[in-house]
């Protein structure tokens, strides 16, 4: 320190850079990995997992994969990693079922429109958004007709649906359905009305004390006993009611929760104003109660879209359905992983893309809130 | 306004009753109530005169015959000229054996997992986010199947098993572990274990009142440590260790001797534990992160150590926010073990609604013992979880 005269006015001299052992990579490290004891040991059991598991994996999926392929023997000589080729020889199969090859445009046309669909409801800064709204209401029905058929066009059985498809139509159908159903159940668990109550808190606790699987075997076996004698409608349409029914009394508790954050000044503010009950639903209740309950909606769409996969306990041939069916095929034994990893793809990209929306959607709905 | 005035006598009776409130309510539920009952007896009738057709009634006779089908995995003893009605308990059992091992594993996973994505460490907390994230986004039948996968094609078969200290045998045909034989001394350990607990329950209440009274502290921990565990084992020591292990031994093409844990069993119970302790973790991490962080500042600022802050301050507080949410998973977890149906275990949806409901055709009294019986369930252990609830509530004013 040989320089002691003050070059700088008080006050203005530059800010130094901060000390070299608190910026950087490796600072960074040591603060993240390496700064206790306890640390220290976590960050070498998590990288010994890491170097256990990842590469093994990444050269059985990817490196020693065999990708194209007869069957089973011809992946095994090229490599003796993952056989994509199998998924990829089944990858119809996979995503139609048994649909008639011939009648595929629908299916593909149907998920276009979904796209299409979708699209109004997930952002609100479209143009034309409130008429792309009220084709979202009516597309459940275009793709119903679409797929099953009638009315000009070929009629294709029910039973023919299979693969993604089937995961689809089942998924769509029950969050489209499910949402208007259960936010009258909640509507109806809060009601001053006692027996409606009690209906609503009945039918609710029931379904949500008892396993779907349960309800889908009922739904398969025992419902045409209930029906006037000679019913016989659709497996598929009988699921179909059940899935919604069972998501409907677990939407109705999330939106419960939501109705019973309102304030009661809320319902009083309508009443003064002369209100009536759907009135004060619809304007004023509801828009609320539904904008807090979102991230649990979602979560029960996620829960739905994942419990699809258990019709193919009844018997459908959803994508892990199709899967099992085609290992049965003795050229290609043995290859379960490959099958399952393929459709816990497809179920993760979906469920983590629905999960990451809902975390938006909060992030941008949280107004009023913030300090 | 006079129009109004003057339409008003001739809306007659029943639009008078209908602007009225509280007579509109009563209408709206009487009719609510009819259409129930009609759509119930509507029902009803069709399920008599369906049955009818076909020739069935209803009766529960069928529980007293001969269940002619095996069940691998059993808690009591049954064979294939057990009853229906014991096929029944067997599966009832295998059920709750499944949810109360799930819900003990995942709860412990669960909260590690919790604590790993509040961990620092950078590595650690990512990799618990990433574990979290696959799990909850991929099909709880999905996780059973590949689990199931993994134990009956890439362990070996009996010959080759895996063995752990040539006791613990990993085989394709289920995991072998050494039986324990107790002699009637053991009782006597047992007896000193239970024994400890009451004291501990009666010392904990004893140093509170004590603490409360004077503000002497006792070394609750320690003590209770010795009590439960520290006498007991002494006890074993001295009485010459009264236990003898029988050890699964290899005899031609299976082993022999000691318990043995069906795949089935253990492919559910990992699939079920491990998918729900993703859930359980990432309620634990919000539970904790609830707690105000001035909370832990005024804790350090009273001077309680850092164990002494989690355990009295962040914990209790926590607590109250998880248990609710807990529950519905432990709920959940004791619904998804119906799905052993799809990797062969038997339990009650597999054992009344599956074999014996494909054998006698008793489609609508199976179904409703196996719904009760999920009600039950349910009912019970959430009437647990809500007195554990309240207990750890908040008392306000």
């Amino acid at each position: 320190m040989t320089d002691t005269v003050q070059n700088y006015k008080p006050g203005e001299h530059p800010s130094l850079p901060p000390p070299s052992n608190t910026v950087g990579p490796i600072a960074w490290i040591r603060e993240n990995l390496f700064s206790s004891p306890t640390n220290i040991v976590l960050t070498l059991v998590c990288a010994w997992l890491l170097y256990k598991v990842v590469p093994g994996s990444l050269n059985w999926m990817f490196f020693d994969a065999a990708f194209t392929g007869e069957d089973r023997n011809a992946c095994k000589a090229v490599a003796d990693g993952a056989c994509w080729a199998f998924i990829g020889e089944r990858l119809a199969l996979f995503t139609y079922g048994f649909y008639p090859a011939e009648q595929r445009w629908r299916v593909n046309l149907s998920f276009i429109l979904l796209i299409a669909a979708i699209i109004p409801v997930l952002f609100d800064n479209i143009p034309f958004r409130k008429y792309g709204l009220i084709y979202s209401a009516l597309f459940p029905f275009i793709a119903g007709w679409l797929l099953i058929g009638g009315f000009g066009l070929e009629p294709v059985p029910t039973s023919e649906f299979g693969g993604l498809m089937l995961t689809l139509v089942i998924g769509v159908t029950g969050i489209a359905f499910s949402l208007p159903i259960g936010i009258l159940l909640a509507l109806g668990r809060v009601s001053n009305l006692p027996l409606i109550k009690m209906i609503c808190v009945g039918f609710i606790e029931f379904i949500r004390g008892v396993p779907l699987i349960t309800l889908l075997f009922i739904a398969s076996t025992m419902l045409s006993y209930f029906l006037p004698p000679g019913t016989n409608f659709d497996l598929l349409l009988r699921v179909l009611i059940m899935v919604t029914i069972f998501a409907a009394a677990y939407m109705a508790e999330v939106i419960r929760g939501g109705l019973q954050a309102i304030p009661k000044g809320q319902f009083e503010g309508a009443d003064s104003l002369g209100l009536k009950y759907w009135q004060t639903m619809r304007l004023i209740i509801l828009p609320q109660a539904l904008k807090i309950s979102i991230p649990g909606i979602v979560n029960t769409f996620i829960g739905l879209f994942k419990d699809t996969t258990l019709v193919v306990i009844i018997g459908l041939l959803d994508p892990l359905g199709i899967g099992r069916a085609s290992l049965a095929d003795t050229k290609w034994t043995g290859l379960s992983t490959e099958v399952y990893l393929f459709v816990a793809l497809f179920f993760f990209v979906s469920c983590f893309a629905m999960s990451r929306y809902s975390l938006y959607l909060e992030s941008k709905l949280d107004t009023g809130h913030k300090r | 306004m006079s129009e109004v005035a003057v339409q008003q006598p001739s809306s007659g009776g029943i639009m008078r009753l209908w602007n009225d409130k509280e007579s509109r309510s009563v209408i709206v539920q009487i009719i609510a109530v009819a259409i129930f009952f009609a759509l119930f007896f509507y029902m009803g009738r069709n399920a008599v005169s369906n049955l009818e057709t076909l020739g069935k009634d209803i009766s529960l006779d069928f529980l007293g015959q001969t269940a002619s089908y095996d069940i691998s995995q059993r808690l009591i003893e049954y064979d294939s000229r057990s009853t229906h009605f014991r096929a029944m308990l067997v599966g009832i059992l295998n059920t709750l054996l499944v949810a109360f091992c799930g819900i003990i594993l995942a709860t412990v996973l669960g909260f590690l997992l919790g604590v790993f994505r509040l961990s620092k460490n950078w590595l650690t907390n990512k990799l618990a986010y990433v574990y979290i994230e696959y799990v909850r986004n991929v099909p709880v039948l999905l996780h059973i199947l590949m689990v199931h996968g993994v134990i009956i094609h890439t362990l070996p078969v009996p010959k080759n098993a895996i063995s752990v200290s040539d006791s613990v045998f990993l085989t394709n045909r289920g995991f072998f572990v050494p039986k324990p034989l107790f002699e009637p001394m053991f009782w006597i350990v047992f007896g000193l274990f239970v024994a400890g607990i009451l004291f501990t329950i009666w010392f904990r209440r004893y140093a509170k009142n004590v603490q409360d009274l004077t503000g002497k502290q006792y070394p609750v921990f320690w003590i209770s440590l010795g009590a439960i565990i520290g006498v007991p084992a002494l006890a074993f020591l001295v009485l010459g260790m009264p236990i003898n292990w029988d050890i699964p031994e290899l005899k031609g093409f299976n082993y022999k001797g000691g318990m043995v844990l069906r795949p089935e069993f253990i492919a559910l119970w990992l699939a079920l534990s491990l998918y729900t302790a993703a859930f359980i973790g990432e309620i634990v991490r919000a539970g904790i992160t609830a707690v105000n962080w001035g909370q832990t500042e005024a804790a350090s600022a009273l001077g309680l150590t850092r164990s002494r802050t989690l355990n009295l301050v962040v914990i209790p507080q926590a607590l109250r926010i998880i248990i609710p949410p807990l529950t519905s998973q432990y709920l959940n977890l004791t619904k998804n073990s119906s799905l052993a149906i799809a990797v062969g275990y038997m339990d009650i949806v597999a054992t009344v609604g599956g074999v014996t409901l494909n054998q006698t055709g008793r489609e609508m009294e199976c179904m409703t013992i196996v719904l009760l019986l999920y009600l039950t369930f349910s009912l019970i252990i959430s009437t647990f979880m809500n007195w554990y609830n309240k207990r750890i509530k908040l008392v306000e004013r």
